[in-house]
């Protein structure tokens, strides 16, 4: 009743001032809704952007701004593709990348695979498991630090004593081979519940009477798993890696907060040379080259995964 | 007649998940010694804390949290025993060391920072999201999809990237080692989070419950206002939850944008030393007190976890 009334004194009232009564039309409310956000992004990310694209093609110090800025050219990105110690870093970077997500992805579905029995109990250790990720990489790395103490930590100590190699031989931070191998493992702690959480949303998601087709058809369980369980986790599993790729492309917080780099540049990831390049060697114009590099790195590597992962989705 | 009852014939078997149940709670326990050793640490006394081997049963003692939230200098025996007597048990513990509190150290306030950056931060983004999301959630707006994927492509760069020029145009508007700078920071990088999971909060609530409200004489805004708002509570609670536990654990553009009065946290705990070297037991005691909130934030979170973590893009 009450509707319908409205509903006439709506088609009775004429159309403009029908809009002044509703106050702004839906187009200007959504640019004032959204605007701000844009706004605040071009301020403090795309300005900043450009800006460093400028600094790449000159000399500038930031540690002397009165100098006179000199451009460059194209010479601060051509110094970076020859430096031999930015090849290395990206190798660390590389190596770095590699073996945390192939643990983690390995350990990560491992674990949700496990979980999906849905044994008693699960949602309670499933929440204890994810603890480690939602922590402060930095603050739990610096801790790590002491773990890692050979003699006194933790770590050091479990694992002489279950090897049997003297407690003062393991220099989890100061060994040169060791050290690459630390960084891995704090990555993998922290991060495996990731993969591990994203996994089990898609092992979640296949739906059980194809396993049941499966039963009928007398598939084994190993046949199962190859052909109905990966296939169907694989769009997740690629979800996942991708996220920690990028993350981990990036990482910076852990690594400085463990080794700085050290010893020497065994673990100098590229956001520690850059780090280093930019606040240390106070290299602004170069610098901001080779910053501007990685971000095309990642910007590319990360689209032409998500066609891949379109790819996996759409089969 | 199928032979099978009431259970499905896919059912693991009790077998397979007593298996499985044991390698998950081992694999549980052994991730979480790192984070219990931490604690245990917290309460140790200096000497006992880099005992060899490590020691698991010790006296429980809270001189790491008396260092951790002062800062002491070394006295002779002759000039503490002149003094009166211990004016609370911080003052016994250090002077048990021949040491004497100076006055409060850093910690307070750099927490107290922390606190300022992450709430103002996290208001700012989830407003600032929110509008954005209904935005995009609710109207046509041109090249949705660009706009979409320009707001999450600021999550790419490497925060030292981004680092260099912020800290040039930081200098130029007087905005280093500011709180303010800092929530202007942290709000840019939270918002691109905050847009994608409340886009995906808001286009579950159905469009007909706006409709209704504005057939019914309420214009668009109220709309907004009194329907849509409270509906998307849950979403927005979990979106703040996810910026927030963010700017408390960020570190990379805190430790290269601030250094004194603007501080967070996160680059102070790695610098509390004592004499000779890392104070452990300090630093385990801020590292507890920092911890503490989030491990509350993620039983809260639980349900919501999978959401955050991939920007939304998979829904239970």
């Amino acid at each position: 009743m009450l509707n319908r009334t409205a509903d006439n004194v709506a088609r009775a009232t004429p159309e403009p001032l029908a809009r002044k009564v509703r106050g702004i039309s839906d187009k200007g409310l959504a640019w004032l809704f959204i605007s701000p956000t844009i706004l605040l992004l071009l301020a403090i990310n795309i300005f900043p952007l450009f800006w460093a694209i400028y600094l790449s093609f000159t000399n500038f110090r930031a540690n002397r701004p009165n100098e006179v800025v000199k451009n460059l050219g194209f010479s601060n990105y051509q110094r970076i593709l020859g430096d031999q110690d930015i090849w290395i870093a990206m190798q660390t970077t590389a190596h770095f990348v590699f073996w945390t997500i192939l643990l983690q992805t390995l350990i990560g579905f491992t674990l949700a695979w496990l979980i999906d029995r849905k044994f008693r109990g699960h949602a309670f250790w499933t929440t204890l498991i994810l603890v480690p990720m939602m922590l402060s990489p930095a603050v739990v790395g610096n801790f790590w630090r002491f773990l890692y103490e050979p003699q006194i930590g933790l770590f050091s100590y479990v694992i002489s004593f279950v090897s049997g190699i003297p407690p003062t031989n393991i220099q989890m931070l100061s060994n040169v081979s060791l050290a690459p191998w630390s960084i891995v493992i704090v990555d993998t702690w922290m991060w495996t519940p990731y993969v591990m959480l994203i996994c089990l949303a898609g092992l979640r998601s296949i739906p059980e009477y194809i396993y049941e087709a499966a039963e009928v058809d007398r598939a084994s369980n190993w046949r199962q798993f190859w052909s109905i369980t990966l296939p169907m986790a694989l769009p997740f599993i690629m979800l996942a890696v991708l996220f920690r790729g990028i993350e981990n492309f990036k990482m910076f917080d852990m690594v400085n907060l463990l080794t700085g780099g050290g010893p020497g540049s065994t673990t100098e990831v590229a956001s520690i040379t850059l780090k280093r390049q930019a606040f240390e060697s106070w290299r602004t114009g170069y610098s901001s080259a080779f910053a501007i590099i990685l971000f095309v790195a990642v910007f590319g590597l990360a689209n032409i995964y998500v066609k891949a992962l379109n790819k996996v989705k759409q089969r | 007649m199928s032979l099978t009852t009431a259970h499905s014939v896919v059912a693991p078997s009790a077998n397979s998940k007593r298996i499985a149940g044991a390698i998950i709670i081992a694999y549980a326990l052994i991730s979480i010694v790192p984070l219990l050793w931490i604690f245990a640490t917290s309460f140790k006394t200096p000497p006992d804390s880099i005992a060899y081997p490590p020691k698991i049963v010790f006296q429980p003692s809270i001189e790491g949290y008396c260092n951790l939230f002062t800062t002491r200098t070394r006295q002779t025996p002759e000039y503490i025993n002149s003094l009166g007597p211990a004016t609370g048990i911080c003052d016994e513990t250090s002077r048990k060391r021949n040491m004497v509190i100076a006055g409060p150290s850093n910690f307070l306030p750099r927490f107290v920072n922390s606190l300022i950056i992450a709430f103002g931060s996290t208001f700012c983004a989830v407003f600032l999201g929110t509008l954005s999301a209904y935005g995009f959630s609710r109207f046509k707006v041109p090249l949705a999809d660009d706009l979409l994927f320009f707001i999450l492509s600021t999550r790419f760069m490497p925060p030292i990237a981004v680092a260099i020029p912020i800290y040039l145009m930081y200098r130029e508007l007087g905005l280093s080692d500011t709180a303010l700078g800092m929530i202007l920071l942290y709000t840019a990088v939270n918002v691109s989070l905050a847009v994608w999971l409340l886009k995906g909060f808001i286009d579950e609530i159905p469009r007909e419950y706006e409709e209704a409200a504005m057939i019914d004489g309420y214009t668009r805004l109220q709309a907004f206002w009194r329907t849509v708002l409270p509906q998307a509570t849950t979403g927005i609670a979990a979106t703040a939850i996810f910026c927030l536990i963010f700017a408390w654990n960020e570190y990379a553009f805190a430790a290269l944008l601030t250094s004194g009065t603007a501080q967070t946290a996160p680059p102070f705990i790695p610098t509390i030393i004592g004499e000779g070297g890392q104070d452990w037991p300090a630093v385990a005691a801020g590292t507890t007190i920092f911890l503490v909130p989030i491990l509350v934030f993620t039983i809260l979170l639980r349900k919501q976890l999978l959401r955050g973590i991939t920007f939304g893009a998979v829904r239970k």
